[in-house]
Order: C-alpha cells, then sequence, then structure tokens
C-alpha cells in the first residue's frame, strides 16, 4: 500500500520528469543494463555530433537539418513506440505494466524553459550532452557540468518562493 | 567487418542517430519502467552530495541510481566514440555558420567544439564566466525550473503527446533563439572576443 502511494506521489512531483516506476527494486547488476543503454547513447550523441557547439549554432542558426532532423525523427521513433506500447498493451521484462505519468502545466516549463534555452545557446549542450563532451577529453566541461548542478540546488533551495 | 568498423567511424546521419536516440524511450520503458529524463540526474547528484535539509532534495536518490548510471554511461560512449570510433575528416560545418561565427570572433572551426572558448585558460577569465559557469547555471537552473531538459521534455514528453512539454520545448527555442540572434554579440564583446 505505501508503495502505491508513493508511486502516486512520485507521479505527481511536478519537477521529477523521469520518475522511477518500477515496483521492485532493480538491483546489483541488473543496473547495468542503464549503464549499457547509456554508453550506447554517449556513442550516438558523438557520432552524430550532437555532442558539437557548432552544430547548436547550426540549428539556433537554422543554417543545418541536422539537428532538426534528429530531434524530430527521434520524436516520431518515441511516439510510434509509445503507441505500439499502449495498443498492444505491452509489459516490462518483469511482467509490470508500464506508467508513462502525465506532465502537469506549469508557469516553470515557460521560465525555466526559457532560461534553459539561453544556457542552452551558450554552452552549445544540454545536460546528456554535456556528460559526453566531458568523457570525449573536453574536461573543461567538468566546470559547466558544477555550474549546472549549483543552478539545479538553487532552483531546489528556492523553488517554493518561484511562480509555479 | 573493416568496412563495418570504416563505416561506423563516419559521421552519423541525422536519420540513423534520431531513431536510435528515440528507441531509448521504449528501450528504458520496456527494461524497468523508467521515464526518459537526463536533467533529473543533476537532482539526484544534488541530492546524494548536498541536500542540506532542503525538501526538494530529501528523497529516496538510491531508487534513482539507474538514472545516474545511465548518465554515467554516456560519458563512457563518449569516450569510446572519441578514442576507438573517431571520424579521421575534420567536422563539416555549414559555410554560413562559420561566416557568422567567424565575425564573432571564433576562429578555429577543426574540432567538434571551438578550441577559442574550451580551454582551460579560458576558465578564469571573462570568457569562462560566460560560457560556462553562466551559462552552465542556466542550463541547471533552467532545466529543474521547467521540469526537464530536450530528453525529458521534447523527446520523452511529446512522444507520449503531453501538451507542457511541447509548451516547455518552444520555450526552450524561443530561448536559444534570442541568446544566438540578439544577445550572443554584445556578450561575446564583453568577454574580450
Amino acid at each position: 500500500m505505501t508503495q502505491v502511494k508513493d508511486k502516486k506521489e512520485q507521479i505527481q512531483d511536478p519537477h521529477c520528469v523521469a520518475p522511477n516506476l518500477r515496483e521492485d527494486h532493480d538491483k546489483g547488476l541488473e543496473l547495468l543494463k542503464y549503464l549499457v543503454l547509456g554508453v550506447i547513447f554517449g556513442i550516438v550523441f558523438v557520432k552524430a555530433e550532437i555532442i558539437s557547439w557548432f552544430r547548436i549554432q547550426e540549428m539556433f542558426r537554422l543554417q543545418s537539418f541536422h539537428m532538426y532532423g534528429v530531434i524530430g525523427s527521434a520524436v516520431v521513433t518515441g511516439i510510434i513506440s509509445i503507441q505500439l506500447i499502449k495498443r498492444l498493451n505491452i509489459r516490462t521484462i518483469h511482467g509490470e505494466e508500464i506508467i508513462i505519468p502525465d506532465k502537469v502545466f506549469r508557469k516553470g516549463q515557460i521560465i525555466g524553459g526559457f532560461i534553459f534555452g539561453l544556457g542552452w545557446a551558450i554552452t552549445g549542450a544540454c545536460p546528456g550532452p554535456l556528460f559526453a563532451q566531458i568523457g570525449s577529453g573536453y574536461t573543461v566541461v567538468l566546470v559547466t557540468l558544477i555550474s549546472a548542478l549549483a543552478g539545479t540546488w538553487v532552483y531546489g533551495r528556492f523553488s517554493d518562493k518561484l511562480p509555479n | 567487418m573493416e568496412q563495418l568498423i570504416e563505416w561506423i567511424k563516419q559521421p552519423w546521419p541525422w536519420y540513423v542517430a534520431g531513431p536510435m536516440i528515440g528507441l531509448t524511450v521504449p528501450a528504458l520503458l520496456i527494461l524497468g519502467n523508467k521515464t526518459f529524463g537526463i536533467s533529473s540526474s543533476l537532482r539526484h547528484i544534488c541530492a546524494a552530495c548536498v541536500p542540506a535539509g532542503i525538501p526538494f532534495f530529501s528523497y529516496n536518490w538510491r531508487k534513482e541510481i539507474w538514472n545516474l548510471l545511465f548518465v554515467l554511461g554516456v560519458g563512457i560512449g563518449g569516450f569510446i566514440a572519441t578514442f576507438f570510433l573517431a571520424n579521421p575528416d575534420t567536422i563539416v560545418i555549414s559555410e554560413a555558420t562559420q561566416a557568422d561565427l567567424a565575425s564573432l570572433g571564433i576562429t578555429d572551426f577543426t574540432h567538434l567544439l571551438p578550441s577559442d572558448i574550451f580551454t582551460w585558460e579560458a576558465v578564469f577569465t571573462a570568457k569562462g564566466l560566460l560560457f560556462f559557469v553562466l551559462g552552465g547555471f542556466m542550463v541547471g537552473f533552467g532545466t529543474r525550473y521547467a521540469g526537464g531538459c530536450t530528453s525529458g521534455h521534447a523527446i520523452m514528453g511529446i512522444s507520449s503527446l503531453q501538451w507542457p512539454s511541447l509548451v516547455a520545448t518552444i520555450f526552450f527555442m524561443v530561448g536559444g533563439f534570442l541568446m544566438t540572434h540578439v544577445l550572443m554579440e554584445p556578450l561575446m564583446k564583453l568577454v574580450g572576443f
């Protein structure tokens, strides 16, 4: 019962878009699958040059289709996948029902989204590529990552005082 | 096999990369009922390292270790791709972008990131303050305030047809366009370009 309640609370937590809705806990070696998935993801980020500051500049200057193609085809693939999961009632490999939490509209999506956009154009990276840039040997991006952690912390500290 | 490796070493086109990224969504759902989102990892790191009694960071972050492993994997993947599967040729950047950036003071177009900005020497200068400290802060603050980044909102959110995610994505782009077309030139002049 408490687990179900926890889960509902988590779904309603407006700040967490990536909740863990597995009932059973992932233990030990089982967690490695997420590492492997991350490795594949990181390779794609570098090989498709998504981690490039220049590709982000091309995108915002509307001078290349590349990034729009990447994001667009990722979304189309995602939409088709989720529709298939829903219509075919596909379950997780552990037999659990797949839960996709609804996102609640808040002012933060506008204000925060806008602030992130400003930062995205300067750093040339959203959070995913930050990690891949560091792995690629651009160690100075660690400074950007620490600043991003500071930004996250400051948001958390003052979240109840900001319009939402 | 050699041909395959040669092919992998070339830059991957969008129609290969995009669907692979999109498939992360069902992969995470099917492997463990996980919702795709990367900026959440920043919150979990704060919760693990400096919770400081703040309610926003007071939760069981250990349950979210999967997310931290995922981003660790992204870093390792970046390492593998760069040091073992690197493209032998230099990156091809659109002529128009090169011309625009050259007028802003960027001179090196041969790497994924411009060496005019991304060096350790720049860290303690005005350049570093703008591109790393201020930029990074806005990425961390903004994504958490928005409740997600490109992965959580633009890809996962829109894939599951959530209109608040579409709103967030539109404002990511508005911020990016404003920075690129209006603020970047004066800011770069200010930091010495």
